[in-house]
């Protein structure tokens, strides 16, 4: 620390940065006593409960809240629509009740009258024959042509045509959305207290500003602990405008949580992508053109995945990718998990190992052919595919078990191997943090961020015990407020770069502060002074204690806000990722078990392994999950979104995601580039990596994600899928 | 949750009586696993819920003469437990399945021949016939998890009971009481359950006013049973189709069958042709995959589930192999 230079200290010397460690909320989180937002129940609180509409296409003809307000317990109705307006999928938001208990708020639920006209719907989205016949498309979203596609075609080697998709899956967080809001109608505070369920905890109190004719600084909104956002929760929402404005009208605090089936229905979905893809090559494997057609639904906005990001992580010579959306009654969509990744790559990856398969390659091999033509953004983060494919091969045996496409030998359970790969960005943005520390020796930083479960309080802590040579225990890290300084909503992979950047350059100059004060009392040269297991040392020679150096500092806590981004080396961004898959497959009955799955990841350097493996644990079986039986299903007779409970919106037991094995790829280059956001990537090529498994073990393609038994047996069947 | 009428009965009677002094529907409690998330749903409506748990004689397993009398509040782990019931190995195969430590502790045997179906229809409101302006959305719309037996008529759910293959494949009967003060009578398990034609006709013989208060089985001597369940998750889940049968051999050779599906019809789905079909043969690996392929012969699957066809042959083949012993562990 002699130069005074904002960096990372040399891996070597780190005590905390790069260990493994337990969050600091764990037991909180483990014993129930984490506090969340479905968990308030202020003295006086209101329960509120939603009226959906349950087609898919209708005007509302009638609506009287009057019997709802009637009943005894019942204190007000908030309407989201109102005679005359649209609804555009089953599960759009009517209205709300706010009641003394739950029950009661529904008793005034099922009193509201309401009648609807219903229109015809359109709710396929894998149709698209049956969607132009309705109108409902939107053509050429994307139509670009580089290079003469067509041309390089007909001069291959080889040609694959195939057909793949990925359906919609809706987001499902285990919290649902929603807020506890509290108006203060009194003198002091805040006029609006928004206890919200949020990953943006600085900028959602702006949101309920506009709506209320309130200043900026008049909202404080609050999130220790979320169940869960996935890119879902970012904006205040209607339902949380809806308890803040019964809140004001009634005085009392208002708690609006969605219910199941309104959580999986209108808070947003993973837009669903199938493609009809044309691959070319060269015998050895060096791919010479691309073409693709895309469709797809986001819902009643009629866009679907984005092809202008099409092939995925390659870009070939020649290519022509065409996009049509299709316009459907469906909830919308809303960033899920590395938005549109995960199709790209469900897409590119299996036709890519359907190709290798024609070309009796292996797929690891076709990608190394093929590393020559990386895209831009791939590109720019070197070549670390090659390292990371080995590594991955070594994790999962792959040259002692792999064979060649549906060579699994006899019996009805077949054995397969796949493998995909992924990349994202992950740069820090601009963010706060706010370093204190004090005469007792205790040192704090605060943010106005929010852990997502992803363990940011626990690497801001990290950060600042590292820099301040303490014990993690004798630290505070505070989130969770928007009192607190500016922190970035945590979307994109954005959030560890961004905390722990400014925390570093908070908790320096905090330090360099304290090694002044340091120098000055005992006549050193304050540069020549560091600090390490709770002292002052100039060289290895101790100087006084933490504690007595803080004693040095006074009344007037040292005090330091550390900017982000900033271009000095704390952070950088971009990452590459390898995932394979060793699945077993039953021919009787279509089932696919998961045996193993490998993720090798890189993200620069590591602040915390435990909690970066447990993001790539996460993608993984949050991959197995749309992989192999999470969709959503619209009924198209109905219209109606059916499986809109936790029965039948499947997701993976403990028992169905097998061995996961996860390595972080972390050389020293990687190290010295800093940090690099993880949250999303590690979800990406899990779909690809188990599809091109099934793929392997069966010799057939099925070709549509996920791979329920149903899709399986009618692939082996060679019916639809 | 709309709001209605408990009432806890401590005899037999008490439960007729509790039964029957109303208008308007009613519902039993036993362990309450699907009921409850029928009426916070609003699939069933009910005004009165009649919870069975504090009637003594309802809670055992009892030897009689001829068999086992299970009670209507006796769960699925008392179940596996019993002593009485060590000779069952289809039933204990079920019990295992569920994978699913508040079922398996708290749902009951009779509560599950009970059960309601699972049908998406039902349960999003539109009634067990699934119906809407006069149309069968089960028929028209998304069918893949409904009938492939037994679904020309207007029903095309399949019959939710996990344990009503097994048992009927054991001759199991169900006691009834009800609905008044001195009835009872013992129904043949095959016969408890109905593929209604009319949305009031239910998804068994129960009247207004009756229970189910016991079922009673046969002693297992040396008949050997098995079932097989498809399930898609290693967890808790329902089986997409199921098989469960009882056999009666002499060295490799069966001298007779029950051979009976499950969650391929609104009823439990006897393969008789299959089972006779098997009488006086080998029982070998090659045999059972023919016995499945009869069983499933005449299936008439819907616009999206012929899938299930193929599960249902496999659970047959399965079930038959696994009943003497032959089925690899792996497929367990």
């Amino acid at each position: 620390m002699a130069e005074r230079t904002v960096s990372w200290g040399p891996r070597a010397s780190n005590k905390l940065i790069g260990t493994e460690t337990t969050r600091l909320d764990g037991v909180d989180k483990a014993s129930g006593s984490a506090k969340y937002t479905a968990d308030m129940n202020q003295e006086g609180t209101l329960y509120a409960r939603l009226l959906t509409c349950k087609h898919a296409s209708a005007k509302i003809t009638r609506i009287n809240v009057e019997p709802a307000k009637k009943i005894a317990g019942v204190h007000t109705v908030y309407l989201f629509k109102n005679e005359g307006d649209d609804c555009n999928w089953d599960g759009d938001i009517v209205a709300a009740v706010a009641a003394e208990t739950a029950d009661i708020a529904e008793d005034g639920v099922r009193a509201i009258e309401v009648t609807f006209e219903e229109h015809p719907h359109v709710v396929d989205e894998q149709d698209l024959d049956a969607a132009r016949k309705a109108e409902a498309t939107k053509e050429g979203i994307v139509d670009r042509t580089v290079g003469d596609p067509d041309k390089a075609i007909a001069e291959a080697d080889v040609v694959h045509e195939g057909y793949y998709g990925i359906h919609t899956i809706s987001h499902m967080c285990l919290e649902p959305h929603g807020a506890h809001c509290t108006w203060n109608n009194g003198d002091d505070g805040p006029k609006l207290t928004a206890r919200h369920s949020t990953q943006a905890v600085s900028t959602t109190g702006a949101q309920f500003a506009t709506k209320f004719g309130l200043d900026a600084t008049d909202v404080r909104v609050i999130c220790n602990f979320i169940g869960g956002g996935f890119g879902s929760k970012f904006a205040a929402d209607e339902w949380g405008w809806a308890a803040a404005q019964m809140s004001k009208d009634t005085g009392r605090p208002v708690r609006l949580m969605l219910d199941r089936a309104t959580e999986l229905k209108t808070p947003g979905t993973r837009p669903s992508g199938f493609a009809k893809v044309t691959l070319a090559a060269k015998k050895n494997g060096l791919i010479t053109a691309w073409k693709s057609h895309h469709w797809g639904t986001n819902g009643p906005q009629g866009g679907t995945i984005d092809g202008n990001q099409m092939p995925y992580v390659f870009d070939f010579e020649n290519k022509r990718v065409e996009v049509t959306g299709i316009k459907t009654n469906c909830g919308p969509n809303r960033a899920w998990r590395a938005p549109n990744h995960p199709q790209l790559c469900a897409i590119t990856d299996t036709a890519m190992t359907d190709l290798a398969a024609k070309l009796k390659m292996d797929p690891i091999d076709l990608y190394k052919a093929n590393l020559g033509q990386l895209d831009k953004v791939a590109q720019e983060n070197g070549d670390l595919y090659r390292a990371q494919l080995d590594r991955a091969a070594e994790l999962m045996e792959w040259n002692k078990k792999f064979h060649a496409h549906g060579e699994s030998g006899g019996g009805s359970v077949k054995r397969g191997l796949g493998v995909a790969l992924h990349r994202w960005g992950g740069q820090s943005v601009k963010c706060e943090a706010d370093v204190r520390l004090f005469e007792d020796g205790a040192a704090q930083v605060s943010i106005g961020s929010q852990d997502l479960g992803t363990g940011t309080r626990t690497v801001i802590a990290m950060v600042l015990a590292e820099t301040c040579g303490l014990p993690i225990e004798k630290v505070t890290a505070k989130l969770g407020s928007s009192e607190y300084v500016y922190g970035n909503p945590s979307g994109g992979s954005i959030t560890v770069g961004s905390v722990s950047g400014g925390t570093r350059r908070a908790a320096l100059a905090a330090v360099w502060k304290l090694l002044d004060k340091v120098a000055a009392k005992y006549e050193l040269d304050g540069k020549s002074l560091t600090v390490g297991n709770e002292a002052v040392w100039s060289g290895d020679k101790k100087v006084c204690s933490w504690k007595d150096a803080c004693r040095l500092i006074g009344s007037v806590p040292i005090s330091e806000v550390g900017a982000s981004p900033l271009d000095d080396g704390l952070t950088s961004k971009l990452v590459g990722g390898v995932q394979m898959a060793d699945v077993s497959v039953d021919t009787d009955t279509g089932i696919v078990r998961i045996n193993k799955m490998v993720a090798v990841q890189d993200c620069g350097l590591v602040i915390n392994e435990m909690t970066a493996k447990s993001q790539v644990y996460g993608g993984l079986i949050m991959g197995i999950a749309y992989a192999l039986s999470e969709e959503r299903i619209m009924d198209n007779k109905s219209g109606r979104y059916i499986n809109a409970d936790m029965e039948n919106y499947r997701l993976p037991r403990i028992g169905d995601i097998g061995e996961l094995v996860v390595e972080m790829y972390q050389p020293d280059s990687e190290y010295n580039r800093g940090v690099v956001g993880l949250g999303e990537p590690p979800v990406i090529s899990t779909g690809a990596a188990i599809a091109n498994a099934v793929a392997n073990a069966t010799g057939v393609r099925v070709p549509v994600l996920p791979m329920t038994p149903k899709r399986v047996l009618d692939a082996l069947k060679g019916g639809q899928a | 949750m709309r709001p209605f009428e408990y009432v806890s009965p401590t005899t037999e009677a008490e439960a007729v009586d509790a039964l029957n002094d109303h208008d308007g529907q009613t519902m039993v409690l036993a362990g309450g696993t699907d009921l409850i998330s029928l009426l916070q749903r609003d699939a069933v409506q009910t005004q009165r819920v009649v919870d069975i748990k504090k009637i003594d004689t309802l809670k055992t397993i009892e030897q009689v003469d001829d068999g086992v009398l299970i009670g209507a509040t006796v769960t699925l782990d008392e179940a596996l437990e019993s002593p009485l019931l060590a000779g069952h190995d289809s039933i204990a195969q079920v019990i295992d399945g569920h994978r699913a430590i508040q079922i398996q502790s708290s749902g009951t045997l009779v509560g599950d021949l009970c059960q309601m179906p699972q049908c998406w229809y039902f349960r999003n409101g539109f009634g067990v016939l699934g119906r809407k302006d006069g149309e069968s959305l089960a028929e028209l719309g998304d069918n893949r998890y409904h009938a492939v037996f037994g679904n020309a008529g207007p029903a095309k759910f399949v019959c939710a009971s996990r344990f009503a293959p097994s048992m009927v494949a054991w001759g199991a009967k169900v006691r009834v009481i009800g609905p008044g003060p001195e009835d009872e009578q013992f129904v043949p398990l095959e016969y408890f359950f109905v593929t209604p034609r009319l949305e009031s006709q239910g998804v068994n013989v129960l009247k207004p006013g009756q229970l189910v208060t016991h079922i009673w089985l046969p002693k297992a001597a040396d008949t050997k049973s098995a079932a097989y369940e498809v399930l898609e998750s290693k967890g808790l889940d329902r089986p997409q189709a199921a098989a469960a049968v009882c056999l009666q051999t002499d060295g490799d050779f069966v001298r007779d069958a029950r051979i009976v599906m499950g969650h391929v019809a609104p009823t439990p789905w006897i393969a008789h042709e299959a089972a006779r079909a098997l009488v006086g043969q080998r029982l070998d690996e090659d045999m059972a995959g023919r016995i499945g392929d009869l069983a499933v012969s005449k299936a008439t699957p819907l616009t999206m589930n012929e899938y299930k066809v193929a599960m249902a042959r496999a659970a047959v083949k399965r079930s038959l192999l696994r009943a003497v012993g032959k089925l690899d562990d792996a497929l367990v």
